[in-house]
């Protein structure tokens, strides 16, 4: 297959409201987004003839995808839902655009939402919360998904000299970007005092280490370049893809410290033709601190072992050499579960089109990156305006 | 609190003989017949050349903290009266890794690199986890 490179691009990307949504399902945010999205798109709900889902935790279905074109009478020719935890939106992007160029569907409606704030019953809250990690073999001993990422953070600490400032200061950056995003769950500004002060949940991990807990959605709409320039807005062209699996348990990994971010990253950089310099703003996965981290060593924005100096540089804050999360990220923006990082699509569309409310400069080409699992199932994309075509 | 609420491993056809073994007091892992490689979990072939003779083999039971976290809020009742608890991940001599809790010392001693042995817990008449402490 000849390269992806510019051969699909988004046309329209939407966001429900996003934090504590307790009047809507988790169905109904996703048919909010998706509409929202086929509503940017100017166009009508026939023209989708592609659609992709994630199953919604809060109120699941066999074939979810299937339920969502149902509900909308949507026919698609293509429709599935993916499973890749935080990796999912992007994975979807990528086989998405992989159809689109095969000629198997030209119009392509993703659409993710999840209400893991409001309409989870307790008992499937605790169920969730109580069973995290390896049936057999990690579960029994009582971890939790914080513990996991805790883990990569002792790792990472141990090998590197990272401190626990330095984890702070990557929630610092999501709330202060947050703090000018009105959309945001969480817009009150902290510090690191604040995050080192703040509940420890598995050491080094305090509470504002964590992501948010929410109800959202967010959909977009892909489609080929050559009908990109049809629609109304401004396309925002696919220039590479890649990803990387590496294990799905945590005491499985081949690195606590190193994750197929590296592999993900390289084949999106590969097909794009596009280094880490070229980047002007990324959006990358941060459900705990110390995942930002390993991201930024593993996407070659610093070397291994110095995102904690990067960051407490304020490389990542407005000015920075690499303005990041401008959303306000999973730490600060909102965290629905799976469909999380579409959040970071939409924002890098905005960042793409000169419509974020914390609008880098000029920017051309965007980053985004999402990890799955504990560190598991790595997606990255890179984004382009028409210029970098 | 019952240990009953515990999570407890539901124990599989493939995974029977390292839980019996467990109940005996001896830590099972599964060599590979071809290339000699070591591996845990139990698989039905070798994770490194898909060969299916594999030979259980007893681990000595040393290793060292690969990395830890200590728990400050448990994942559920059964878990509270463990406060403050470790996971951990344990390189076992051997080579491979397993999660597991560190006991019988104090959490906010332990380090990384730290060398661990063996240690039974046994949490049904069914199930013993095999757990770490202080070599």
């Amino acid at each position: 297959m000849s390269s992806l490179r510019a051969r699909t691009a988004i046309v329209a990307a939407a966001d429900t409201k996003v934090g504590a949504v307790p009047e809507m399902s988790a169905t109904q945010l996703c048919v909010d987004a998706a509409c929202r999205a086929i509503e940017a798109a100017g166009i009508g709900k026939e023209q989708v003839d592609g659609l992709l889902t994630c199953n919604a935790m809060a109120e699941p279905y066999m074939y979810h995808a299937e339920m969502i074109a149902e509900y909308l009478q949507i026919f698609p020719r293509y429709c599935m839902s993916i499973g890749a935890g935080g990796g999912t939106t992007f994975a979807l992007v990528h086989h998405a655009a992989t159809a689109i160029a095969n000629g198997l569907c030209d119009t392509v409606l993703i659409a993710t939402a999840d209400a893991m704030r409001s309409g989870l019953s307790k008992e499937r809250a605790f169920a969730l919360m109580s069973s995290a990690g390896h049936p057999q073999f990690e579960s029994p001993y009582g971890p939790s998904i914080p513990a996991f990422y805790a883990l990569i953070a002792q790792a990472h600490m141990h090998a590197y000299g990272t401190t626990p400032e330095q984890l702070a200061a990557v929630a610092v950056n999501a709330r202060d970007y947050a703090s000018r995003n009105p959309a945001a769950q969480k817009r009150e500004p902290i510090t690191i005092d604040d995050v080192l002060a703040s509940r420890m949940i598995a050491d080094p991990l305090h509470v504002l280490d964590c992501s948010l807990v929410s109800d959202g959605g967010a959909a977009i709409i892909l489609t080929s370049a050559e009908r990109a320039r049809d629609f109304p807005g401004e396309p925002v062209y696919l220039l590479g893809a890649g990803e990387g699996h590496s294990h799905e348990h945590i005491s499985q990994a081949r690195s606590l410290t190193t994750s197929a971010a590296v592999e993900s990253g390289q084949r999106a950089y590969t097909m794009a033709g596009l280094g880490p310099r070229d980047i002007d703003v990324a959006e990358l996965y941060d459900c705990f601190t110390p995942v930002l981290l390993i991201e930024l060593e593993d996407l070659g924005f610093c070397d291994k072992g110095a995102a904690g100096e990067f960051v407490l540089a304020g490389e990542l804050g407005p000015g920075g050499s690499l303005p990041t999360n401008t959303h306000g990220g999973l730490l600060a923006h909102c965290h629905p579960g799976n469909p999380g990082s579409m959040f970071s699509l939409t924002e890098a569309v905005r960042q793409l089109r000169g419509e974020s409310c914390n609008q880098v400069a000029g920017a051309e080409v965007a980053l985004a990156h999402a990890q799955g699992g504990i560190m598991s199932s790595h997606a990255t994309l890179i984004l382009g305006t028409e210029a970098t075509r | 609190m019952s240990e009953a609420q515990r999570n407890l491993p539901p124990v599989t056809v493939e995974t029977r003989p390292f839980w019996e073994a467990c109940r005996d007091g001896r830590l099972l892992l599964q060599q590979c017949r071809g290339c000699g490689h070591r591996q845990f979990y139990p698989r039905l072939v070798c994770s490194q050349c898909l060969g299916r003779e594999l030979d259980w083999i007893e681990a000595c039971g040393r290793g060292q903290v690969e990395s830890f976290t200590i728990m400050r809020q448990a994942i559920s009742p059964a878990y509270r009266n463990d406060l403050p608890y470790v996971v951990a991940i344990i390189r076992l001599a051997e080579g491979p890794t397993m999660l597991s809790n560190v006991i019988d010392c104090d959490p906010e001693a332990l380090q990384i690199g730290m060398d661990v042995e063996l240690r039974w817990a046994t949490v049904t008449d069914e199930i013993t986890l095999p757990k770490f402490g202080p070599a």
